[in-house]
């Protein structure tokens, strides 16, 4: 295991403009390796934006960013970052193998892990099904599957748990720890602060901003409050 | 080119699971044909004149329409920016849909041919596979313009609408209509540099001209380079970067 001062992601000073205005301004974070970082923040924050740009499909992103070591987006990362985005990005018309299988061979991982991620996610008994016929739980854990092909070493996780009942949600945030006392680094996303309190870190981001870096414990004490959806409101108060 | 032999595989996957476009496809150019044989019945010059025309248009639209709208459900269904966060390069994932679509198209091609030669009774003095890799070239055509089309388009509505903007002009001046020759400077002048003028010279080569092989391969070898130029314009609008 690397020690925990080494980083996946570094950002520094890093800002992105979309429609002529700057949505992230100068962000400057770090993932630690092998450990679970949540960007946590309210819808519109910038979390998307964040993510797409440490996988490199952003543009206009200025400041300092590094993945893996490297510059994001770099040919070399593509099969060591997995990325799942918010919204299912699965083909409709064909089967939940039929996909998979396609993003298998395009990521070189063995077809075995196809039906072994399947199982993992509960979603053997589906695989045969069009992807168009599944539920939206569903249709998010089979995207979930393709970011975790290829067994990538950084993990990019946009909403993963939305709209998932409490049991799907339980189970993937232990299929999220398994995969990094694994060695993988994983960030999170979610708008929902009672899962702050399942990573090892939060990155508390609103309007664009880093409000805060710390551990959800660190963040508790800091701010005083009884539960992390009181500690967010405090630290927005502060801001103010 | 890694990648595009997975990336046909899974449109062909695509067009499996939708039995209702495969059959509309490869069952509409023949009905058309049998329709346009009927209108023409006492008109048999007129038949053989723009029967052979036909073979080469089918493939143009049908192709245009089926990637256009592929393309676009790629750019706004999130798949494309997925497959740009693997090592899926642009131009594997154009020559799948690439070798998929002409698979497709040599198939529709194979039926209209059959049909026209067989029952119809329409003659075709040169050689009647080039008349099939004509229409596949033509495929590729209107995969490369329908590309485009996807890339000017955030809906499928306007994508659609892209169809009598890009196609229509070309089955004006193509020839179809009017021979080429007798079209007034300007209108010839534009005729000149539309793709679709040498697909129909190319097939007027080999319906009428049965030593005329090497004149029709001239005309694919234009239509194939047209091809290739909406391709790369295309590949060109599939950026892994995005707003």
């Amino acid at each position: 295991m690397m020690s925990s001062s080494s980083a996946a992601v570094v950002a520094r000073n890093l800002s992105v403009a979309r429609g002529g205005r700057d949505v992230l301004h100068d962000v400057t974070l770090a993932c630690a390796s092998g450990r679970i970082t949540g960007l946590i923040g309210p819808s519109g924050g910038g979390k998307t934006t964040l993510m797409r740009a440490i996988v490199g499909v952003q543009r206009r992103v200025r400041g300092e960013l590094s993945v893996l070591g490297m510059a994001p987006g770099s040919a070399a990362l593509r099969r060591r970052v997995g990325y799942l985005t918010q919204a299912p990005a699965l083909y409709e018309d064909v089967s939940v193998v039929e996909n998979l299988e396609y993003f298998a061979a395009l990521l070189g991982a063995a077809r075995a892990q196809v039906a072994q991620l399947l199982a993992r996610v509960d979603l053997q008994g589906a695989a045969d099904q069009l992807v168009r016929s599944l539920s939206g739980g569903q249709r998010s854990r089979v995207s979930l599957v393709v970011a975790l092909l290829g067994t990538p070493e950084l993990l990019v996780l946009d909403e993963p748990t939305v709209g998932l009942d409490p049991v799907l949600r339980e189970s993937l945030w232990v299929l999220f720890r398994e995969l990094a006392a694994g060695g993988a680094t994983l960030l999170v996303s979610s708008h929902v602060m009672e899962e702050a309190g399942r990573c090892d870190e939060v990155l508390l981001l609103r309007e664009g901003r880093v409000l805060a870096q710390s551990t959800p414990a660190q963040l508790l004490a800091r701010t005083g409050a009884g539960d992390l959806d009181q500690a967010f409101l405090r630290m927005v108060g502060e801001q103010r | 080119m890694k990648g595009a032999g997975a990336t046909a595989v899974r449109v062909l996957r695509q067009l499996r699971h939708d039995p209702r476009t495969v059959v509309l496809l490869l069952g509409v150019p023949a009905a058309l044909m049998t329709i346009f044989r009927l209108v023409y019945e006492h008109e048999r010059a007129a038949f053989e004149q723009a029967g052979p025309v036909l073979m080469v248009l089918f493939p143009l639209i049908t192709m245009f329409l089926v990637s256009s709208v592929a393309l676009l459900r790629e750019r706004t269904t999130g798949t494309l920016e997925r497959l740009m966060t693997t090592p899926l390069g642009r131009l594997p994932l154009l020559a799948g849909y690439g070798i998929a679509l002409t698979l497709v198209a040599v198939v529709q091609a194979g039926v209209v041919t059959a049909l026209s030669l067989g029952p119809l009774g329409l003659d075709i003095a040169g050689d009647v596979t080039l008349v099939v890799v004509l229409a596949a070239a033509v495929a590729l055509l209107g995969m490369g313009l329908g590309l485009l089309a996807s890339a000017f388009a955030r809906t499928e509505f306007q994508v659609v609408q892209f169809f009598p903007a890009t196609i229509l002009p070309q089955l004006l001046l193509c020839g179809l209509l009017v021979p080429r020759a007798r079209m007034g400077t300007v209108l010839h002048a534009i005729s000149d540099v539309l793709p679709m003028s040498y697909a129909v010279d190319g097939i007027h080569h080999l319906s009428r001209q049965p030593g005329a092989s090497g004149a029709a391969v001239g005309d694919l070898a234009i239509v194939l380079a047209y091809a290739a130029g909406a391709m790369a314009l295309g590949a060109l609008t599939l950026s892994r970067r995005t707003d």
